[in-house]
């Protein structure tokens, strides 16, 4: 019986072993870090006058239920609009604004701003990244004649910004992945 | 140092002078039956006996111990003197006490009429600087379901994952095989032999093998004084890296041994014919150790191993949407292809896999009992791209420990009759940690199982033999989860699992599901000689598989498939009946084994698409777990031929037919046909010199279920309907591989084999329906090997 000596040995080393970490959740929820959950669209006429809000919301993050857009008000024709871009997620506690993160790593990131049916056309303002190349946090909308149709903000994270037409807005050639992608009805009257 | 001296050795070492006579002869067993891959050692050198059980040794003259050793037989040992060249042949005796060893492999009463195919330590070693899945692929009916090419999961008869047994050094692998890019945590180079059964055979290590069972064993280390080892060394230039790998085993005659065993792999960048597949580097460090004591009625074995392993994924595969997932298959390369790197960064996977186990024996009543504890920890860490402070977080981390009993009874009373009965319990506790930040998608559980056997075989003559096993297994899961309370309704969840909810936590409920299980598996087999050299099986068996944790529990996105996977509390067990048989004909020269096969499935588990949910990236498919029923049917071909005293042909054929019988569509992920054909000129003379080439022909699946689904896809700022192209298998390929080694003995007391091979000789551009990588990348193009091997 000599080689049983080995067996408590071998147990107590196991059960050492054994112990694990105690992460567990056992307390709360895990409360999604890293999802944007609300998009904000602020456009103000450079001539003055009132702002037009555009809002994607969705609490539920990748949960079931589908984002909730509203429009606070049409556009007017020929106006130059100063756009700014909001990401939020609303489900952390407190809400966190994610724009400065983003705005941080510029390199990593450019917003893409696309006008359907000749409702207007984006072009950027600064900040720009360290290389020169837009972030699009903010922009400008010029609207001309009255139109109905869609405004979709998209942003890519490690897009190419070198790659042909990127730095003038065109997403053809950016690759990355998509980080926000909403639409938004948009009526210019 | 040994190896350092057997370099030495090998650079300035002179030829040994003596004069060589050959030995030869044929192993058969105390039944009459031929031993194949029977172990022949004498003084430094060693063979396996061939198919027809024949052997042949080059010795130098003198006087030698030379030994055969078969796993379940006793070591038969003879001392000769050599003049000239002579024969001896061995007759084994069936060894009682080395059962452990035929335990070890599976179940030694029941696999005696369930044909598997084994792959030794020379076809092992071919792979060493890859995985299990590669290597398992060697076998006929057994393909890979892949990652990228690092992390590959065996597939056998078209089914995989949880549905797939991996025994290793008879401890039940528990390594959260459940998720399709988790591989199994294990290093081939610590196995002596990897069994493939195809079918629920082995009732020992549980009744839910719907798939099959791999069986990995340890090499076995005889009872003699002995020392001996084995390193190798690999490189590559697909990838930049290669690997080393050392083992040590040492024997003594009183019975005690033990062994050391270490790997170590760095792999860069791999690279398909035309571009980088960035971010697919891979790093492995792994060892094991183990010792033991063989008595003459008892004894004990100890073993601990360790896995650590860091994997990139393919970093175009990480995509944010449909509109990413259209780009990526319309433009036909990845849209991420960077500078060259061995750096890994995120996406990755960091997995770590500990294995301890302590097994006693000792005969008992004309019999022998076992009982053997095992405790495993796996850590897996999965990187995603993530943002700002984030970035270097791992975004899903579980943590696995699984605490198992065994305890089983062997009868061998009898000659033609034998018996084996056992029982078993484990506890299983996951922890999902919540430092991740991301929800996690397998909750934390705990599990008990407690299992009880028993089969037996009897031989109705010398030609037949019969066989049947039952099993019941009790298992109960309780698990703590969060949900989405708008992901409990979309459910439906509210209706039937209100009482689960333990809490309110604002947008979530915390719930406490419960689940208890009753499984009653069994199979009976029959072996039967036609002829002298033809074997005829029969084998059925019954299954049953428990929900696994992603199929009850998923609830979120999928990065590198871009979808919304669901799983469901409602789903129940899943019950397969397997009906196999197999004609085996093996003469001196000719092996051919034909193996059809169907497998019913009532409420089969499966992925199934159910439209669309849209976010703040955009739309995703949702794809959710469902159950059907389901038929396989297909057949396996293994062709061996020495054709010439120099030349072998190898042939495997496989084709697997998968139908959902409730929609009547083909079941998805099915492989499609391959067929394998090699010829190797082997000249023993010249160093053992061997060359082969080896065809890899994989057709064109063209049944799989239409999945297409039209999502909406911004084209010049209008969402535009555009159809996902996502359902239609890559176009059949086929490869060319080449291999050349030849082994030296210029060392003494060390046998040196040199290998080059070239793998995808041709540098075809291929892509492969069973990779996940496949919607991204092509699959990796010519790689030169070069592999260094000592045994001493």
């Amino acid at each position: 019986m000599k080689k049983l000596r080995f067996l408590p040995l071998g147990m107590i080393a196991m059960l050492l072993a054994s112990c694990s970490s105690d992460d567990n959740n056992n307390g709360g929820p895990v409360n999604e870090e890293e999802v944007i959950t609300t998009v904000t669209v602020q456009l103000t006429p450079q001539a003055g006058g009132t702002s037009v809000t555009l809002t994607s919301r969705d609490l539920d993050g990748d949960g079931p239920t589908a984002p909730v857009i509203t429009v606070s008000d049409n556009l007017t024709t020929n106006t130059v609009y100063n756009g700014t871009v909001t990401l939020l997620n609303e489900i952390a506690n407190p809400i966190e604004n994610i724009t400065p993160e983003v705005i941080e790593e510029a390199l990593d990131h450019q917003f893409f701003f696309s006008g359907s049916n000749g409702i207007g056309t984006a072009a950027y303002s600064a900040p720009f990244d360290s290389n020169n190349n837009p972030i699009g946090v903010n922009f400008t909308f010029t609207t001309t004649n009255a139109a109905n149709g869609n405004l979709t903000v998209i942003l890519r994270h490690e897009p190419n910004k070198t790659a042909q037409g990127v730095s003038n807005g065109d997403i053809a050639n950016a690759g990355g992945e998509t980080d926000v992608q909403v639409t938004f009805p948009v009526v210019v009257e | 140092m040994r190896i350092f001296l057997a370099l030495a050795f090998l650079f300035f070492g002179s030829k040994s002078a003596f004069a060589q006579f050959t030995v030869s002869g044929k192993v058969t067993s105390d039944k009459g039956e031929i031993l194949v891959g029977c172990h022949i050692h004498a003084a430094n050198v060693y063979v396996n006996s061939g198919k027809d059980g024949s052997f042949s040794l080059q010795l130098p003259g003198g006087k030698h111990v030379i030994s055969a050793s078969f796993i379940g037989y006793k070591t038969s040992q003879r001392t000769i003197s050599v003049t000239s060249d002579q024969t001896v042949d061995f007759l084994l005796e069936t060894d009682v006490a080395s059962l452990q060893e035929v335990v070890v492999s599976g179940n030694a009463t029941s696999l005696t009429t369930q044909p598997r195919q084994t792959l030794k330590v020379n076809a092992i070693e071919k792979y060493s600087n890859a995985s299990l899945g590669d290597l398992v692929k060697e076998i006929s009916g057994v393909s890979s379901l892949k990652t990228g090419n690092a992390i590959v999961k065996p597939v056998i008869n078209g089914l995989h994952s949880n549905r797939v047994l991996v025994i290793n050094n008879n401890v039940r692998l528990e390594d959260q095989q459940w998720g399709l890019e988790h591989a199994p945590n294990l290093d081939v180079n610590a196995a002596g032999s990897v069994a493939v059964v195809k079918g629920a055979a082995g009732l020992q290590f549980g009744g839910d093998a719907i798939g099959g069972v791999i069986v990995v064993d340890p090499p076995k280390i005889p009872v003699k004084d002995t020392i001996y080892g084995r390193a190798i060394l690999n490189g590559a230039t697909n990838g930049q890296g290669g690997s080393a790998s050392s083992s040590v085993f040492k024997g003594y005659k009183n019975g005690w041994n033990w062994k050391l065993q270490g790997t170590f792999k760095y792999m860069g960048d791999l690279e398909t014919p035309d571009y980088v597949l960035s971010n697919t580097g891979i790093r492995e460090k792994n060892f094991s150790v183990g010792f033991g004591h063989k008595g003459e009625h008892s004894g004990f074995d100890a073993f601990y191993s360790y896995y650590n392993a860091e994997i990139g994924i393919l970093r175009a595969s990480h995509i944010g949407n449909i509109t990413d997932l259209v780009n990526a298959i319309n433009n036909g390369q990845p849209a991420i292809i960077d500078d060259y790197t061995h750096n890994i960064a995120s996406p990755k996977q960091a997995v770590q896999h500990h294995l301890a186990k302590l097994n006693y024996y000792r005969d008992w009543h004309s019999g022998r009992f076992d009982v053997q504890y095992s405790y495993q920890f796996n850590n897996r860490l999965e990187y995603d791209v993530r943002r700002g402070d984030n970035r270097d977080r791992a975004a899903l981390d579980l943590d696995l420990a699984t605490h198992a009993l065994l305890a089983d009874f062997t009868s061998d009373k009898t000659k033609d009759f034998r018996f084996k009965t056992g029982i078993g319990a484990s506890y299983q506790n996951n922890i999902a940690s919540i430092a991740t930040g991301v929800r996690p998608l397998i909750p934390d559980y705990d599990k008990i199982d407690l299992g009880a056997y028993a089969t037996s075989a009897y031989d109705v003559s010398a030609t037949w033999r019969l066989e049947a096993g039952l099993r019941y297994d009790y298992s109960r899961v309780d698990a703590t989860k969060f949900y989405l309370k708008s992901r409990w309704e979309e459910r439906g969840y509210d209706e039937s699992f209100a009482h689960f909810i333990t809490g309110d936590f604002g947008t979530q409920w915390k719930t406490n599901p419960v689940f208890t299980y009753h499984n009653v598996s069994a199979s009976v087999g029959s072996k039967f000689q036609i002829a002298e050299h033809l074997n005829w099986y029969v084998n059925a068996s019954l299954a049953r598989r428990n929900p696994n944790p992603a199929e009850l529990f998923s609830d979120g996105l999928h990065h590198a498939t871009g979808q919304i996977e669901l799983g469901d509390l409602r789903l129940k067990q899943e019950t397969a009946v397997k009906v196999a048989t197999t004609f085996s004909y093996a003469s001196g020269k000719l092996a051919v084994e034909v193996n059809p096969y169907a497998n019913s499935i009532r409420d089969f588990m499966f992925l199934q698409p159910k439209g669309l949910e849209y976010t703040t990236r955009g739309a995703f498919p949702v794809w959710e777990y469902r159950q059907t029923d389901a038929r396989l049917t297909g057949v396996d071909v293994t062709v061996d031929w020495d054709f010439h005293k120099n030349f072998n042909y190898h042939a495997t054929f496989a084709y697997v037919h998968g139908k959902d019988m409730e929609s009547g569509r083909p079941l998805i992920d099915m492989p499609p046909a391959n067929w394998n054909n090699g010829v190797s000129f082997l000249k023993k003379e010249w160093y053992g010199f061997e060359v082969g080439l080896r065809s890899e022909w994989a057709f064109f699946q063209n049944r799989y279920p239409d999945n297409d689904f039209y999502a909406d896809v911004i084209v010049d700022g209008n969402p535009v309907n555009t159809l996902v192209r996502i359902s239609r298998p890559p176009k059949a390929y086929n490869l060319l591989h080449f291999s050349c080694q030849i082994t030296l003995d210029s060392i003494p007391g060390v046998k040196t084999t040199l290998a080059f091979g070239i793998h995808n000789l041709l540098d075809t551009a291929y892509r492969d329906y069973l990779n996940r990588m496949r919607f991204y990348a092509d699959d990796i193009g010519r790689n030169f090997t070069l592999q260094l091997k000592f045994n001493f």
